[in-house]
């Protein structure tokens, strides 16, 4: 158990930087690749909390389908980088102290109204699954909420997909079905014209033209 | 010495101080801003991670399991609603988004 301390040093300290750098990378393309370390970093911490169901679901969902998701939308976008950044850094010392406000005030909160609660932590045996107990709450008792989750997750995706899809006003595509529809009715149309006409006589012609 | 809850729930504090300062800093960028909210996000889910573990309750884990449905759906449109600011207007700086005088 000596080494516990030691990797959750070395994972809050990279999750830590990783979160700064998101934060004053210059490049959203960086910027989305140290939010990818974050978030694995986080993973890791949970499966230091032996939540190894969740962390695997970070890894998979999050890095695996959401951050993936982000690096295309932000290289499809093209942004531009020069000019957005004046005044960066002259708020960053506000910016700080207020962050710094922030983490103070929650951590003494936290701190005084947890302290030390690794005495009471309850033993988790080692033949317990982590995936099977949230399972078995997931299935029995949360059952309902986890249908509307999914409900959630469906209009999520009809919403993206509305709101990107378009229909373009230029395109010659042909659709398939109409072309094997078509009968030789739709196509040829025969008009009842007789094979000789008689002709205009010429001369009233030119005189109706002269005069 | 071993591992508090403290810890992780500093660790959580300090995650969320700095979404807190990219919200306040990166005002301009939509995409950064999107970020922040998922590190915002992350940092609350870490703090339900931790009480899950060191009060010995699972329902902690489950409603990380719910956000991480929200939070992923939330990004997905979006992302999608950025496409289409994008398409229209061939810019996503904030300071243009004007049109609602708001």
């Amino acid at each position: 158990m000596d080494y516990q301390p030691g990797f959750f040093y070395l994972f809050a300290a990279l999750l830590l930087f990783a979160a700064f750098r998101v934060i004053t990378s210059r490049n959203p393309v960086h910027a989305v690749l140290y939010l990818m370390l974050s978030f694995s970093q986080a993973a890791a911490l949970w499966l230091l909390l032996k939540a190894e169901f969740l962390g695997l679901t970070l890894v998979l969902v999050y890095l695996g389908a959401v951050m993936v998701l982000f690096l295309f939308v932000v290289m499809m976008l093209d942004i531009r980088l020069d000019g957005d950044r004046w005044g960066f850094w002259q708020h960053f010392p506000l910016a700080a102290a207020l962050g710094g406000v922030v983490a103070v005030e929650i951590i003494a909160v936290l701190w005084v109204g947890f302290p030390n609660m690794a005495a009471q932590a309850a033993p988790v045996a080692s033949d317990v699954s982590n995936t099977k107990q949230l399972g078995l709450l997931l299935y029995t008792e949360y059952l309902y909420p986890i249908q509307v989750a999914a409900v959630i997750l469906l209009v999520a995706m009809i919403a993206a997909i509305a709101l990107t899809l378009r229909q373009r006003k230029d395109t010659k595509t042909i659709n398939p079905g109409e072309q094997v529809r078509v009968r030789a009715a739709d196509r040829l149309v025969v008009l009842p014209l007789a094979a000789t006409q008689k002709a205009a006589p010429a001369a009233e012609q030119t005189e109706e033209g002269k005069a | 010495m071993s591992l508090t809850l403290g810890h992780f729930l500093s660790v959580g504090a300090i995650l969320f101080a700095l979404s807190v300062v990219g919200i306040f800093l990166n005002r301009k960028n939509l995409i950064v801003l999107l970020m922040a909210i998922e590190l915002m996000l992350l940092a609350v889910n870490m703090n339900f991670v931790a009480f899950s573990h060191y009060l010995g309750d699972l329902h902690g884990q489950v409603f990380v399991f719910f956000i991480l449905t929200v939070a992923a759906a939330e990004s997905a449109i979006g992302l999608a609603i950025l496409v289409l600011l994008f398409r229209n207007r061939s810019s996503i700086s904030v300071e243009e988004l004007n049109t609602l005088k708001g």
